[in-house]
C-alpha cells in the first residue's frame, strides 16, 4: 500500500514537472528573441550603393555596409598580374576553405576584374586592417608586395585580401555578395546569387 | 524615553534576529588570533564593492544608453554636471583597485591553501565572484562607446563567433546589430547595472555566508578547531568584532590614501586604467593602432594572442579562468600554507607570479616574434602550475605543521 502510494505520487510529480518544464521554452522565446536585431536594426542593413568609376588606379576606398567596413581597391593591369608573386606567402589562395560567391570568376575575387570588393573585417578578431600598397620592405614583412596589414595582431592579406600564412588570422577577408551595373557598385545585395 | 527604545527593540528583535546575528557574524564569530596583511583585501574588496554600487547608481542618472549620446553624455558628467568627475573617476578608480585587491585576494588564497576542506565552496564562489566582476568590467568598458570600447567589444564579441556552427549567429544575437550599436550600448547597461550586480551581490552573501560557516583560515594553515575553550571557542581566536573590524579600518583608511591619489592625479593611471583612444567616439570604420584590453584582462588577452587560431585561443583563455574552479582538487598536499610546503611548491608558486605578470605585461604592448615567443612560454608555465599541482604538491618533503597558532 505504501510503495504504491509512493509509486503514484512520484508519477504525478514526474507528470507535473514535465508539463511545467515544457512551458520553459515559451516563456523563454520572447526573452531570447528580443536581442535578434530589430526590424529598424535590420532596415539599416540593407544594401548600400557607390559610383566607383572615379576613383584612381591603385586607390582603396572604404564604405561602410552595416557600419563595417567594406574595402574596394581598383587594380591596374600590373598589380592584377603581380598577384601571382605573392602566391607562395598565401595560405589559401583559391578560397577553397571559406565560402566564396564569386570563387574562379576573376582574380579579383569580385564580379568585376578591375576591382575587388571585400570586408574590412580581420577575420582573426574584427579588426580593420590597413592598407600599404608600397611595394618595399616593411617592419612585418621585408618582401611586402603591398596589401592589408591588422595593427591589432599582425595578420597580413595581399591586394585581394587572401590572407597570409603563419599569421593569427584564419582565413581571406570575406567577399560580401555584390553586383555592378556598370560603374554602379551594389554592395549587400546580388540579384543573381 | 530608553525604556521605550528598549521595548521597541526587544519587539523587533523577537521578529526579526538582530542580536542573533550580530553575534554570530560579529561580536561572538572567531577569527584566527594571527593574521597577516593578506588576510586584508577581502574587506577592502568588499568596501570597492560598495563605492561602486553607490558611484554607480549616480552615473546612471546623467548617462545616456543611446548610440547618439553615450559619448556626450560621458563628456557631460565630465564638464557639465557638478563633482560628475570625481562620482565618474571613483567609479573607473574602483573598478581598477576591485581588480587589484580581488588579485591579491586570491594570490593569497593559493599562498596559504584558503581553498582546501572545507574550504572548497568558500573558493568556488569566489571564483564565480571573479568571472562575474570580469563580465561586468567588460560591460561597463563599453558603455562610455569610446574607441577603446567600441574596438574591444568588437573584440571580445568576434570571440563569440569563434564557436564552430553557432558562432556568427551568436554574434549577431548577442550584439542585437550587424555592428556593436546603441542597441548593444542599451543592453549592456541593462546588463551592467541590475543583472550582473545582483548576481555579484548574491554571490558575495554566499561567498561570506560559507565562510563563516567553515571558518577563516590563517597564514599558518593551522586547525584552529582543534582546540577549543570550555565554552567551544578555538583558543587560538578573537572575536570579530571589534578586533578584526579595527584592524580592517586601518587598512581602509591606507587604501582609502592610494585610491584617492589615483583619483585625484592619476585618474587614467597613464593610460592602463582608462586608456587614451577611449577619449575618442567610437568609429566602426577605424580601427586604432594599437588595441590592448584594460590591465586587469591583459594576462588573457595575451594568451588569446599567443595561439594562432581564434577558437584555440578562446578556449585556452576560458581554460585559464576555468582552472581556478577546480584548484581544490588540485592540491593534494597534507598542508595548507606555503610556509611549510616543499621546495617544489614554492618555486611553482614564484614562476606562477612572475608568468602572471609577464602576462599582464605583454598584453598591453604590441606584439613582436620575440614577446610572442614569450606569450607561448608564459602561457605554458601558467597551466603548468596548476596541471602539475597534484604532483609536486604530493611528491614533494612538507614541514611540520605546529599544533597552536
Amino acid at each position: 500500500m505504501q510503495d504504491k502510494d509512493k509509486t503514484r505520487r512520484k508519477v504525478l510529480i514526474g507528470l507535473t514537472s514535465a508539463v511545467g518544464l515544457s512551458g520553459l521554452p515559451f516563456a523563454a522565446t520572447p526573452f531570447i528573441a528580443a536581442w535578434n536585431p530589430s526590424a529598424k536594426a535590420k532596415a539599416a542593413g540593407a544594401a548600400v550603393k557607390l559610383d566607383v568609376s572615379k576613383m584612381q588606379y591603385g586607390q582603396q576606398i572604404q564604405v561602410s555596409w552595416r557600419k563595417q567596413p567594406v574595402f574596394i581597391v581598383r587594380h591596374t593591369k600590373e598589380s592584377i598580374a603581380s598577384l601571382d608573386l605573392a602566391l607562395p606567402k598565401l595560405a589559401d589562395p583559391n578560397s577553397d576553405q571559406i565560402e566564396e560567391p564569386y570563387r574562379g570568376l576573376n582574380p579579383s575575387r569580385s564580379k568585376s576584374p578591375e576591382y575587388s570588393v571585400f570586408s574590412g573585417v580581420c577575420t582573426h578578431l574584427g579588426c580593420a586592417p590597413k592598407y600599404f600598397p608600397e611595394i618595399e620592405p616593411k617592419p612585418w614583412d621585408a618582401t611586402w608586395n603591398g596589401g592589408f596589414f591588422c595593427p591589432c595582431h599582425g595578420s597580413m592579406f595581399d591586394i585581394v585580401g587572401r590572407v597570409f600564412k603563419g599569421v593569427p588570422a584564419p582565413t581571406n577577408l570575406v567577399v560580401p555578395p555584390h553586383m555592378f551595373d556598370g560603374s554602379i557598385l551594389t554592395i549587400g545585395e546580388d540579384k543573381e546569387l | 524615553m530608553t525604556e521605550i527604545a528598549g521595548k521597541l527593540f526587544t519587539w523587533i528583535n523577537t521578529r526579526l534576529p538582530i542580536v542573533n546575528t550580530f553575534e554570530r557574524h560579529l561580536s561572538k564569530h572567531p577569527v584566527p588570533s594571527k593574521v597577516n596583511f593578506w588576510y586584508l583585501f577581502g574587506a577592502l574588496a568588499a568596501v570597492t564593492l560598495i563605492i561602486q554600487v553607490v558611484t554607480g547608481i549616480w552615473l546612471i542618472m546623467p548617462y545616456s544608453n543611446t548610440e547618439e549620446q553615450a559619448f556626450s553624455s560621458i563628456e557631460y558628467i565630465m564638464r557639465d554636471v557638478d563633482y560628475g568627475w570625481v562620482i565618474r573617476y571613483m567609479h573607473t578608480t574602483g573598478a581598477s583597485l576591485f581588480f587589484a585587491v580581488v588579485y591579491l585576494h586570491m594570490f593569497r588564497g593559493l599562498l596559504y591553501g584558503s581553498y582546501q576542506k572545507p574550504k572548497e565552496l568558500v573558493w568556488i564562489f569566489g571564483c564565480t565572484i571573479y568571472l562575474a566582476m570580469m563580465a561586468e568590467g567588460f560591460l561597463g568598458y563599453v558603455l562610455p562607446y569610446g574607441q577603446m570600447s567600441y574596438w574591444g567589444a568588437q573584440v571580445i564579441i568576434s570571440l563569440f563567433g569563434a564557436i564552430p556552427y553557432i558562432g556568427e549567429s551568436l554574434e549577431l544575437w548577442v550584439r542585437g546589430d550587424y555592428y556593436i550599436s546603441g542597441i548593444t550600448v542599451s543592453r549592456f547597461f541593462a546588463l551592467h547595472v541590475v543583472a550582473l550586480p545582483l548576481v555579484l551581490i548574491a554571490l558575495v552573501f554566499l561567498h561570506l555566508v560559507a565562510l563563516h560557516e567553515v571558518g577563516a583560515g590563517n597564514p599558518e594553515g593551522v586547525d584552529i578547531e582543534e582546540h577549543l575553550d570550555d565554552d567551544g571557542v578555538p583558543l587560538d581566536s578573537v572575536p570579530f568584532f571589534p578586533y578584526k573590524v579595527l584592524n580592517a579600518l586601518v587598512a581602509i583608511g591606507v587604501f582609502m590614501t592610494v585610491f584617492s591619489i589615483i583619483m585625484f592625479f592619476f585618474p587614467e593611471g597613464g593610460g592602463y586604467f582608462i586608456e587614451m583612444a577611449n577619449f575618442q567616439e567610437a568609429n566602426p570604420l577605424v580601427t586604432p593602432d594599437h588595441i590592448a584590453p584594460v590591465w586587469y584582462y591583459a594576462p588573457f588577452y595575451t594568451m588569446l594572442r599567443a595561439i594562432p587560431d581564434p577558437l584555440g585561443g578562446l578556449i585556452v583563455m576560458a581554460s585559464a579562468v576555468a582552472i581556478f574552479f577546480i584548484v581544490p582538487w588540485l592540491d593534494r598536499s597534507k598542508v595548507a600554507s606555503i610556509r611549510y610546503k616543499g621546495i617544489y611548491s614554492k618555486i611553482a608558486i614564484t614562476m606562477f607570479g612572475v608568468s602572471f605578470l609577464t602576462l599582464g605585461y605583454l598584453g598591453t604592448v604590441g606584439v613582436t616574434e620575440v614577446r610572442k615567443t614569450m606569450s607561448v612560454i608564459c602561457t605554458i608555465i601558467y597551466f603548468a602550475y596548476f596541471l602539475l599541482m597534484p604532483i609536486y604538491t604530493k611528491y614533494e618533503t612538507t614541514k611540520e605543521v605546529p599544533e597552536r597558532l
